[in-house]
């Protein structure tokens, strides 16, 4: 099924946005998005994700800034003058009507015949994978069918631009995984420009060609995946998106590339300076990844009393509490002889290479 | 050890609670009702012979038939002014802060918390020869001669409307409340104007509201003895005012009897058309 649209680019240009009590619910987000692109808005709730997501289909009427979409200024179009497909968390079918009903709905509205509209509604589930389920009603499927069909839904008016409001978190795990992979052939083949809304940082890695954090409001970082994860622009990055050590520290010389931090826990590291240059002797903020601490036989590093230790199948997670009181969490590969440490066990901790600890600037 | 303990069943409950309550319905409601049947039975005053004579004659006396046709014509009317004025408010209800929402709720509960004497007679200041209305509009020179309000059936169904609105908002908040806000969005979303998703999203949803709330404003308006015979003054009868008639004032209690297991049946088939078609017209709730 060749269905190959050239997904329509979207901009959000300086959008800010005050709730009636004068409060910001989002302030000067900029993205600039291709068509095609997947992108993930993430961050945790009440960061302005859900905001954002409603400017952008008209729900709400933002501040200041704009919305384009394509070569079009949309921000005086009202929600069903906009075009813009959105999958609702809860899917928001409408329970009156039967499965291809609802598909159909978008297409009546435009004023489509009953024939082509049915004929539409089958074509999209089968694109969906739910051939068989027309004449049902939205509660006789499954929370993954009825996620199906909100899908052909909002692809049934061709949208420009696909808005996915937290999709997959009334999934159970096995499922979420499916739809995940789903979603993302889905949008492969009709090539929409999507977005979607979401808390869960491997669902945004792992879904999205670029994935904007935002946190209280404010965008902090927009980038690739791996960007995200690997290079975080802020502290806030660096530990909402997967998990991290904090280790506070403190500079003992810096350039551009590298700062040489002495950790309050006892051990001088190469850190990587993340958040802008460091000044000489200023506190640092380090993180470092559970995954990229390494147990060292030697006297470099750092020492620790191993707390206990975790088997959590593929990983072995042990929890150290180091000389400063600080607990890290150590994350190893359970490979052959890997084994979880004795309660009590003294261990000495290293990075396993200096690209791999970030050093911000301490706040407070 | 010795046999196994009993089990016990804890998934009955013991009627005996529910005992005082049956009673009590007993006594003072299914026995009067078989009272009554058992006097509409008979054919003279006194209640001696048996037979159809009081049913007969209900059903073949154009006056009696025309009593019932016309309660039967107010309680329509008053149900439709209470659905069509009662809807936006409820609508209105679900769309505002909890402030308003509040002040909304007080409104609509008002005219509950005053004795509907008081209401009735406030209605007749309003609508009388040297009312509200009639003042207001000889005053702006609108009219010339007094308009004849009360005492006509436009006065009886715009009081009755007023006494039973809360009947009808009610159920209609508490419909409209359980459908999913997100609905309107979705249906905007997939380029419906608001009157469409009016018409296909929210009207049908809410229908078991409406069905709730034509029902009750329906029963309640046909048998409002006060506000129907206040209003609608002598030359205006109504089927409670019939029978009051009947039973008190002409003694003829086997006729009234028979006169009020008519009425009974006829509120009877109507509710029952009401609830049909709300179970015919909810799509979702049933299959």
């Amino acid at each position: 099924m060749a269905e190959m649209q050239g997904g329509r680019s979207l901009v959000v240009d300086a959008v800010t946005h005050r709730y009636p009590s004068g409060a910001l619910a989002v302030e000067n987000i900029n993205l600039d998005i291709k068509g095609g692109e997947i992108i993930a808005l993430l961050g945790p709730s009440g960061c302005g994700k859900t905001t954002l997501l409603r400017i952008i289909a008209g729900f709400i009427a933002q501040t200041q800034g704009r919305i384009i979409i394509g070569d079009d200024i949309v921000d005086a179009l009202p929600p069903n003058k906009r075009a813009v497909g959105i999958v609702f968390q809860n899917y928001a079918l409408f329970p009156h009507l039967t499965v291809s009903d609802n598909v159909g709905y978008g297409l009546a509205a435009r004023g489509i015949d009953k024939a082509t509209r049915q004929r539409e509604a089958q074509r999209l589930l089968e694109l969906v994978q739910l051939p068989t389920m027309s004449e049902r009603l939205p509660r006789q499927l499954s929370g993954g069918q009825q996620q199906r069909v909100a899908l052909a839904r909002a692809l049934a008016i061709k949208p420009s631009i696909l808005l996915l409001d937290e999709p997959f978190a009334a999934l159970d795990k096995n499922l979420r995984l499916d739809m995940q992979i789903e979603i993302k052939r889905l949008q492969r083949v009709s090539g929409i420009t999507t977005l979607i809304v979401t808390h869960d940082q491997e669902e945004a890695l792992s879904m999205a060609d670029r994935v904007a954090v935002l946190s209280h409001g404010k965008l902090e970082q927009f980038g690739s995946p791996s960007d995200v994860y690997d290079r975080p622009q802020t502290l806030f990055v660096n530990t909402f998106v997967g998990s991290s050590n904090r280790m506070p520290g403190v500079v003992v010389s810096a350039d551009r590339t590298a700062a040489k931090v002495r950790l309050d826990a006892g051990a001088e590291i190469i850190a990587r300076p993340a958040g802008g240059t460091l000044s000489e002797g200023g506190r640092v903020t380090v993180c470092i990844r559970p995954e990229h601490l390494q147990f060292v036989g030697d006297e470099t590093g750092f020492a620790g009393v191993v707390g206990m230790s975790l088997p959590l199948g593929a990983t072995v997670v042990h929890e150290v509490t180091t000389a400063d009181g600080f607990g890290v969490k150590v994350s190893q590969a359970r490979i052959g002889e890997t084994r979880a440490l004795e309660s009590g066990a003294a261990v000495r901790l290293a990075p396993l290479a200096p690209s791999l600890a970030n050093a911000f600037p301490a706040t407070l | 050890m010795g046999a196994a303990p009993a089990t016990r069943d804890v998934t009955s409950y013991g009627m005996g609670l529910a005992a005082p309550l049956a009673l009590f319905f007993l006594v003072f409601f299914v026995a009067p009702l078989l009272q009554l049947l058992w006097l509409s039975l008979h054919n003279d005053t006194a209640a001696l012979h048996w037979g159809l004579g009081q049913y007969l004659h209900f059903l073949t006396d154009p006056f009696s038939l025309s009593v019932l046709g016309s309660t039967l014509l107010l309680g329509a009317e008053v149900t439709a002014v209470c659905l069509v004025l009662g809807f936006p408010i409820a609508w209105l209800y679900q769309r505002v802060g909890p402030k308003l929402q509040t002040i909304i709720i007080l409104i609509v509960l008002l005219p509950l918390l005053t004795s509907v004497v008081v209401r009735t007679f406030a209605w007749i200041v309003i609508l009388g020869r040297q009312g509200i209305i009639n003042a207001t509009l000889q005053s702006l020179g609108i009219i010339d001669t007094p308009l004849k309000l009360l005492y006509t059936q436009f006065g009886v169904v715009i009081a009755l409307a007023q006494v039973q609105m809360p009947l009808m908002t009610l159920p209609l908040i508490t419909a409209l409340g359980r459908i999913d806000p997100n609905l309107d969005d979705a249906s905007c979303s997939l380029g419906a104007g608001s009157w469409r998703t009016f018409f296909r999203v929210v009207l049908p949803l809410s229908l078991p509201g409406v069905i709730a709330g034509c029902t009750l404003t329906y029963a309640a308006a046909i048998t409002a003895f006060i506000t129907q015979s206040l209003i609608g003054g002598g030359q205006m009868l109504f089927m409670p005012m019939y029978l009051y008639q009947q039973a008190s004032t002409l003694q003829n209690w086997p006729f009234a009897s028979a006169i009020s297991i008519i009425f009974l049946l006829a509120v009877l088939a109507v509710v029952s058309v009401f609830t049909t078609l709300g179970r015919l017209s909810r799509g979702y709730g049933g299959t």
